[in-house]
């Protein structure tokens, strides 16, 4: 593991650090440290003008090759970006399904025509894409995916049927679509990855409220809408494909950002006890103790995943999601355990109202991207080699 | 390439029946693995500088070794004469020691040892009964310290001492007159412990740390934590290899008891605390091979340490109850780990007292890495 940089990622670190000093200021400040998950909700018109700056500084879509409008960094450096960007408190990309889901997936998968139509808008910040894959019935079965489309004498195509936890799809203008293009079909054969206009009379959208009270979730109804013939990625029965190369495209580089975020929540917990007087309690002390190794082994867990050989199992590659999402969970309860009474009212109190919502939303965070059961499947069988899980036949 | 030596040797060498051979034998050790150990694979030099005939490598190659060590729970001084002994010399002793001592310690012709305190506070707990005085360009050195390891087999021990400047380390030959070293069989035998009862004289050179390199104390310290906690790490892997192994031939219900989502699932969990123990271990580890503070190694090291007492009593109990009945036998092997698990769970400190001392470092700084 090389804790050690060279002086070229030093200095790109102060150019990213010094970009943010400079433009994260004036009508922006208010944005510092928001619309993160669980606060996604928060001031999406000015969020959609600050990644507008962003690409006016070339620092979206930073991973992406140059020649399709990115800017082509290496992994280190797309680490060092995300870390900063994080430390200054920059907040929650608006453009992150775009950037980092579907433009990595048409960039692989997408034809030259797709790339030149799509690409641009999401480099700009102009558009902004939302997923559509999960289903009532498609959750943890993800291949169970029963929205079916059909294409038309024209060559276009309908969809019909329902997704659901559709992540800003009331801000969004594009969504990507999953969905059965082979009638009888089962499991992952015989879907279609369609791009879509959500604004179109076939479509649907409905907030879902959350715990916590929030609405960044939706459902999305399609009822015979329309995608252009030539909006279908990869070949009709590809769909599966496309979207797991889409899943992959991640690679954990933004992992250490997370954890500068998780990072500053500690640091508030801290500040609470220390305001309330939970500082003194032995109990407290061992719990923020804990949670502060906790952040250690999770910043050496993604050096470790960085510097690894990635053509061989990466065993911390494959408790990464199942560690961070339980210990931001056991964050949020000690967050409020910390402000005990005072977490019990809701606070605009800028010491008090992130915490609240680490509590609420950290609940989600057990079982999106995969549930802690699946999760433990997953690394029981391909990290240990147990016996899989009895699968009905595709 | 140290690893897979270190893999390869021990499975070798220290398989479950030369474990127990070991433990049954009144030295506690097979002397002829020791000597291959010593000379043919030069472990004991790893971190030695080379002016002194060491490997003049560091933390990151001793850790991996102890891994390996502890997965193997290899009954050896290495642990006490490289570990504990090599360690502290090489960071606070002063040049005539390491010259005096270093060497043969390299080369494994010296069985060294210290006291491994259960106290957080560490090396000046294991000084708090013993005193050392200036008599006639002696020293003399009465008291008395327990919890030292491996002393009924040591050659040299080094012995913390206060005298009127502060802490000190001696070096005390362990056929020196007016000592006694009373060894009491614990249930961990892989690795024994002995009290000490000084009154003795030494000569006016047996202080071997020097002043100026006080600060060492506490970088050793660090090491020898990060040490432990490479071993514990080990043990936990083991740990979780023998219950994956175990459950995937076991039969009940006309299946192998590991196709039970109940058991993958368990066996995930000490899958993902081990994983999570060994990124800790090897930050800490590569955090010592740097340039850290010593403030900073110390916290990192504390963290390594705590996280790998508690991984590995979790995997040694998990393991136990996974293998079901046999897991309750002397036959099967979890209960060696099970009796290591609590033995090395207080060794330089408890994972409570070292987590309280990261939360006073947390809350009286301002800020945190």
């Amino acid at each position: 593991m090389n804790l050690q940089s060279t002086a070229a990622d030093e200095t790109f670190r102060k150019e990213v650090a010094t970009w943010m000093q400079k433009h994260l200021v004036g009508k922006y400040t208010s944005l510092k440290y928001r619309g993160g998950p669980g606060d996604e909700e928060a001031d999406p018109a000015m969020r959609k003008e600050w990644e507008r700056e962003l690409a006016a500084g070339q620092w979206t879509c930073v991973g992406w090759p140059a020649d399709a409008g990115g800017r082509g960094l290496s992994i280190e450096q797309q680490v060092i970006f995300h870390e900063e960007y994080a430390r200054a408190g920059g907040p929650g990309r608006m453009g992150h399904i775009g950037e980092g889901l579907l433009g990595p997936a048409l960039i692989k998968f997408g034809s030259e025509a797709q790339k030149k139509e799509f690409l641009p808008g999401i480099v700009a910040g102009t558009t902004f894409w939302a997923q559509g894959y999960s289903e009532p019935g498609a959750g943890s079965d993800l291949a169970n995916v029963q929205t079916k489309c059909w294409q038309e004498a024209d060559g276009s195509w309908r969809v019909s049927g329902q997704k659901i936890w559709t992540s800003l799809a009331h801000e969004s203008e594009w969504i990507f679509v999953l969905a059965r293009c082979e009638p009888g079909s089962k499991g992952n054969k015989g879907l279609a990855f369609l791009l879509m206009p959500l604004n179109q009379p076939g479509i649907e959208i409905r907030g879902i409220r959350q715990l916590g009270g929030g609405c960044e979730f939706n459902e999305v109804f399609f009822d015979s809408a329309t995608a252009q013939a030539n909006h279908i990625v990869g070949a009709p029965g590809d769909g599966w494909k496309v979207a797991m190369g889409l899943l992959e495209a991640e690679r954990g580089v933004s992992t250490l950002g997370q954890q500068m975020h998780f990072t500053h929540e500690l640091d508030l917990v801290i500040a609470a006890a220390r305001a309330t007087g939970k500082d003194k309690n032995p109990q407290v002390r061992q719990r923020i103790a804990n949670a502060w190794c906790g952040l250690r082994v999770m910043r050496y867990n993604a050096l470790r995943m960085l510097s690894g050989d990635s053509t061989t199992l990466q065993r911390e590659a494959i408790i990464g999601k199942y560690y961070w999402s339980n210990w931001h969970r056991d964050l949020g309860k000690l967050a409020v355990d910390v402000l005990g009474p005072l977490a019990d009212v809701p606070s605009d109190d800028p010491a008090i109202r992130p915490l609240q919502q680490l509590f609420f939303f950290s609940r989600a965070d057990t079982i999106y991207a995969g549930t802690n059961e699946i999760q433990l499947n997953l690394i029981a069988e391909r990290g240990l080699g147990m016996p899989r899980e009895p699968r009905p036949a595709a | 390439m140290i690893r897979d030596a270190a893999e390869n040797f021990l499975a070798d060498v220290s398989d479950s029946a030369a474990v127990r051979k070991a433990m049954a034998s009144e030295r506690g050790y097979d002397e002829s693995v020791w000597q291959r150990i010593a000379s043919e694979l030069g472990w004991c030099g790893i971190a030695v500088p080379e002016e002194h005939g060491g490997l003049g490598l560091g933390a990151v190659e001793i850790a991996l070794v102890q891994e390996q060590i502890g997965r193997r729970l290899l009954c050896a001084p290495f642990f006490s004469t490289v570990c504990l002994a090599a360690n502290i010399l090489k960071e606070v002793g002063s040049n005539a020691a390491q010259k005096q001592y270093l060497s043969s310690l390299a080369e494994g012709g010296l069985r060294a040892t210290l006291p491994l305190p259960s106290d957080v506070a560490g090396w000046s707990a294991a000084a708090a009964n013993v005193v050392a005085t200036r008599e006639s360009g002696h020293w003399r050195i009465q008291g008395v310290v327990d919890r030292v390891p491996d002393a009924a087999n040591a050659e040299l021990l080094l012995i913390f001492a206060n005298t009127s400047e502060g802490l000190g380390l001696f070096a005390v030959p362990a056929d020196s007159n007016g000592m006694q070293i009373l060894t009491a069989e614990p249930w961990d035998t892989t690795r024994r412990f002995s009290r000490v009862i000084m009154d003795l004289m030494l000569p006016a050179d047996a202080r071997v740390d020097e002043p100026i390199r006080s600060a060492g104390f506490a970088r050793s310290l660090a090491l020898a934590r990060l040490y432990v906690a490479a071993e514990q790490l080990g043990a936990a892997q083991q740990c979780l290899d023998l219950t994956v192994a175990y459950t995937a031939t076991r039969k009940q219900f006309g299946r192998v008891v590991g196709s039970f989502q109940a058991v993958k699932h368990r066996c995930a969990e000490m899958m993902v605390k081990i994983e999570a123990l060994r990124s800790a271990v090897y930050g800490a580890a590569a955090q010592a091979a740097g340039d850290a503070s010593i403030d900073v190694l110390a916290t990192e090291c504390m963290m390594a340490r705590a996280l790998a007492g508690d991984a590995l009593f979790y995997c040694a109990g998990e393991a136990i109850q996974l293998h079901g009945g046999v897991g309750f036998t002397w036959e099967y092997d979890p209960q060696l780990y099970f009796k290591r698990a609590q033995a090395s769970s207080h060794w330089l400190g408890d994972s409570d007292a070292l987590r309280e001392q990261i939360a006073e470092t947390l809350f009286s700084s301002a800020v945190h890495a």
